[in-house]
């Protein structure tokens, strides 16, 4: 532990790592003749405020702080909603390898036919999986995806000359990005309570379907981590006023060989490849968002998409692919084809994986949910009477220990070297902690978990005050985020002028 | 299987504490018609035949890694030094989730801190967002923080034919629910007078790209206060790598930066994952979407970094959020850091400098060609435009086949009637013999 100013710092910034005059890397000599710079337009070399560190100063620095840091790599996960999963090794060379890593998006596709024939593949593959006709392998995350797929059905209202459509649905269960999108869109968000039971109240959606809606955005499972009891009917009333249905496909690990979004009557659905196909999350992206279509939707998809533009002369030889712009798309959501390293590894996983290994990660996904919520049921608020599909939702409070919250529990949890659960989403629970152990996870691991969150609630009747404390052996404790957001200081003082 | 761990005396044990005597149980709520479809896929591969596979695959393809590299148009061949990767493949950096719990995050959050630091130093700007997806979803998002500056009540933006032609695309893509008039970019002569010319009491937002996307360094000198004068936002789309060298877009008044940070440290990847950087002032922060990170102390005093302003964010404001952004570009913002504290304040400076020189020796030899012209009517970067006796596209197929080099960026694909012009790229990587032979080569194809 350093002091500068009477502030104790756990690892200095970089700048004020930085001596006048070194340097981490080494550049070549200039080996053509220099010209003239035009001189009005330069920059004074002294205003190019970097640091200046020595190569070993930049490794130490990044690796201590990468040892602050939480990860699937360092300990359990089982934060609701974004698949912590094991995120495979193979993944990191397969992305690597110079075939992949140093191509050009706008080399000439004669160029290119290998990544174009692994992103053919993982479009279909990922139509397989889902049950959809087709997928576009463009957005770059799910908030991506969502924004894609709404827009794809605006534009297919707008293209049948039906233009007072401009309400969407959502349940008040949904992800935030729900809403959010939608009103990216420009449409009006129209929010539907859910039954006690966690589903959708079917009621309250009749009343409000009718011929100005777009349509629903569902997530399934939904976001207690329930399979919605009456999804098809659900989807029957939307399209019965003339409404589309997207699924957010954010918990698509409950659902590999277990059920196909596409046959349960989707018309158009996001994929996280950085949940449910291991991608990693990289302390907050890249992610992909890949959006599928049924066969109705698929002129509207982003684009461009591979398609093969030339069929081989004999069955052995592989066909020419190539860029094909689906021909009532929406348009470019970004530049290029995707976030393709991270479909290089979400190809690998699938290989890995085959058919029958997905379906196992579905299945074993939601035996270890179920396994925790099992375990949990006595000491915890957990709708126990349905099983659960890949994630559950406690409710972080008793009524026999006031005071105590879900951001306790989630604090002390890292005491014991456990990422917390995700807190306070959905927004229809009280005190929720959102658990979602994923498939990686051994019974040992489980176990361990379920006997700290045993000991929590113990401790919340007997002990309250190291609930309210924790964390204790973090590299940092509670910070004060109020001062963060007072003090603004965005921007490390010295080189903003603060 | 895989990667799962249960060995059959696990999983007996886990149905019995759940209750049931089958996984399958579990899943009596799907609608039995629709439970347990078979998967048309191909057959699991063991870790050695999975890379196998890839392999192949990989080897399918033309890369950088066995051809002399002039293609640019926005995504850039520069060195990445080897301390970059290492420090990406931490696992505790690349198997980390968005920071929302700071106590076990303070990598992270650290490292964006500094990211933040470091966009705001080279744009010139006070305050840079977390990053987003890509330059051109960049712009996007500075399209819609303008929007919200003027309180949408002015409903026109100006864009600079100059600018990359997917970010204008991206745009339009973004843009096409709220009814807006995007203009200035049709007519491709248009200069920037003809786009200032165009500003009024409706404009939010004038956007121009600088060096723009023919590699042409813009005189954006008084840009900013003609914007202002009419109530706008002067937007500036810039190269990371230029800004070593060359006065930011901060210096002349820009009101927003936003640009592709591939160039920092991200290979080329057949494009993407990339990083959108995003600057502006500290006036427009609660209009930006996106994460932002600040400094704060714990209970015991110690500095540390949180995530700050998030009532801005979909998770907390849902329908009245200003972005459905959820991630920034995370691991890509770390790389940028890590390639930017690599080169330091001279190396960022040399890389420029290199960029400078290379690409104009090139420039010089080819338009001593017979047959060749090079665009120097304004001063450029590391990009230049050439005009070529034959077709681009067959002298780039003469290039690979002939030569092992891939060519520069084939101007007739955004517009026939420029089918032999080609936007050529040089870098720090390209070696004085890469330019003699790309010189030689396109003497020869021209004969």
């Amino acid at each position: 532990m350093n002091d500068s100013d009477n502030v104790k710092v756990l690892e200095p910034l970089i700048y004020e790592l930085s001596r006048p005059g070194r340097q981490a890397v080494t550049l070549p000599e200039c080996d053509v003749p220099e010209s003239e710079f035009p001189a009005d337009l330069l920059r004074d070399p002294e205003d190019v405020l970097l640091p200046e560190v020595s190569q070993i100063d930049v490794v130490r620095h990044f690796v201590h702080l990468s040892q602050f840091n939480h990860g699937v790599d360092t300990g359990f996960y089982p934060l609701g909603s974004c698949t912590m999963k094991y995120n495979p090794k193979i993944n990191e060379d397969t992305a690597r390898l110079p075939g992949f890593a140093r191509i050009h998006p706008l080399q000439d596709p004669l160029q290119v036919q290998g990544a174009l024939g692994l992103m053919w593949d993982l479009q279909n593959w990922l139509a397989e999986i889902s049950g959809m006709a087709g997928v576009s392998l463009q957005p770059a995350a799910g908030a991506q995806g969502e924004f894609s797929g709404v827009l794809m059905m605006r534009k297919y209202h707008r293209d049948r000359g039906d233009t007072r459509r401009t309400k969407i649905i959502v349940p008040d269960s949904s992800h935030g990005t729900n809403p959010a999108t939608a009103s990216m869109v420009g449409l009006e968000v129209i929010q539907v309570p859910s039954d006690p039971n966690g589903d959708v109240d079917r009621a309250a959606l009749l009343s409000v379907c009718g011929d100005d809606v777009v349509g629903m955005m569902l997530t399934v499972p939904n976001t207690l981590g329930l399979f919605e009891s009456h999804v098809q009917e659900i989807i029957e009333i939307v399209h019965g006023c003339g409404g589309l249905m997207y699924m957010d496909g954010a918990n698509l690990n409950a659902l590999m060989g277990i059920a196909k979004p596409g046959d349960l009557g989707f018309d158009v659905m996001h994929f996280n490849l950085h949940k449910t196909f291991s991608t990693p999350h990289g302390g907050g992206g890249p992610g992909s968002g890949p959006v599928g279509a049924a066969e109705h939707m698929l002129p509207y998809l982003p684009g461009p998409v591979v398609g093969v533009v030339e069929e081989p002369s004999d069955e052995e030889e592989a066909p020419l692919y190539g860029w094909v712009m689906p021909e009532r798309s929406i348009g470019r959501v970004k530049s290029f084809y995707g976030n393709f390293g991270i479909l290089v590894r979400a190809f690998t996983y699938i290989l890995a994986n085959g058919p029958e290994g997905l379906r196992q990660v579905s299945e074993h996904a939601v035996l270890n949910a179920n396994y925790i919520q099992a375990r949990l049921c006595d000491a915890y608020k957990v709708a126990c009477e349905r099983f659960c599909m890949h994630e559950f939702v406690a409710e972080g409070c008793w009524d026999d220990a006031p005071g105590v919250r879900a951001l306790d529990i989630s604090k002390r949890l890292m005491d014991f070297g456990i990422h917390p659960p995700t807190n306070y989403f959905p927004l229809i629970v009280h005190e929720a902690l959102m658990i979602e152990p994923t498939e990686t996870e051994s019974k040992e691991m489980l176990d361990r978990f379920v006997e700290v969150m045993l000991q929590i609630a113990e401790e919340a009747r007997s002990n309250p005050d190291i609930l309210h404390s924790a964390p204790h052996n973090t590299p940092v404790r509670r910070l004060d985020e109020v001062k963060a957001a007072k003090d603004q200081v965005l921007c490390y003082g010295p080189v903003c002028g603060g | 299987m895989t990667y799962l761990p249960h060995t059959d005396a696990d999983r007996e044990a886990m149905l019995a504490a759940i209750g049931v005597e089958d996984a399958a149980d579990l899943f009596e709520a799907i609608p039995e018609a629709v439970r347990f479809p078979a998967l048309d896929l191909p057959g699991a591969l063991a870790e050695l035949e999975t890379m196998t596979e890839l392999q192949h695959l990989s080897k399918a393809n033309i890369s950088a890694d066995d051809f002399a590299w002039f293609l640019g148009a926005g995504v850039y061949n520069h060195y990445i030094p080897s301390v970059v990767n290492h420090i990406l493949l931490r696992g505790e950096f690349y198997t980390a989730y968005t920071p929302y719990q700071p106590e076990v995050s303070q990598g992270t959050l650290q490292a964006v801190f500094e990211y933040q630091t470091m966009i705001a130093a080279l744009t010139g700007m006070e305050v840079s967002n977390a990053s987003h997806y890509d330059g051109a979803t960049s712009l996007a998002e500075a399209v819609v923080t303008a929007l919200q500056v003027a309180k949408h009540k002015r409903r026109k933006v100006i864009l600079s034919p100059g600018v990359h032609p997917q970010y204008r695309e991206v745009v339009r893509t973004y843009m096409q629910g709220a009814d807006l008039d995007i203009t200035g970019d049709k007519d491709p002569t248009h200069t920037l007078d003809d786009l200032t010319a165009r500003l009024d009491e409706q404009t939010a937002l004038l956007v121009v790209q600088s060096p723009n996307f023919f590699g042409q360094i813009e005189d954006i000198n008084g840009l900013a206060d003609k914007a202002h004068a009419a109530g706008a936002l002067l937007c500036v789309v810039a190269d990371p790598i230029a800004l070593g060298l060359f006065k930011p877009p901060g210096a002349y008044g820009a009101d927003i930066v936003v640009g592709e940070g591939q160039p920092l440290g991200i290979p080329m990847s057949f494009g993407g994952p990339y990083l959108g950087f995003f600057a502006t002032r500290k006036a427009y922060v609660r209009h930006i979407a996106g994460r932002l990170v600040g400094e704060t102390v714990d209970v015991e005093g110690r500095r540390g970094y949180v995530l700050t302003l998030a009532t801005r964010e979909q998770h907390i404001r849902r329908e009245r959020a200003s972005s459905n952004i959820c991630t920034n570009q995370g691991l890509m913002a770390l790389a940028a850091t890590v390639y930017l504290a690599t080169m330091g304040k001279r190396g960022l400076r040399q890389v420029a400098e290199l960029c400078y020189h290379k690409s104009h020796h090139a420039a010089q030899q080819i338009a001593a060609l017979d047959g060749y012209s090079v665009d120097r009517s304004k001063p450029f970067f590391k990009e230049f435009v050439v005009k070529c006796p034959k077709p681009a596209a067959e002298i780039n197929r003469y290039l690979v086949e002939e030569w092992g080099i891939v060519g520069g960026y084939d101007l007739g694909a955004l517009d026939p009637a420029r089918a032999d012009e080609m936007l050529l790229c040089v870098t720090e990587v390209n070696t004085h013999e890469e330019i003699a032979a790309l010189v030689v080569a396109l003497s020869e194809v021209a004969s």
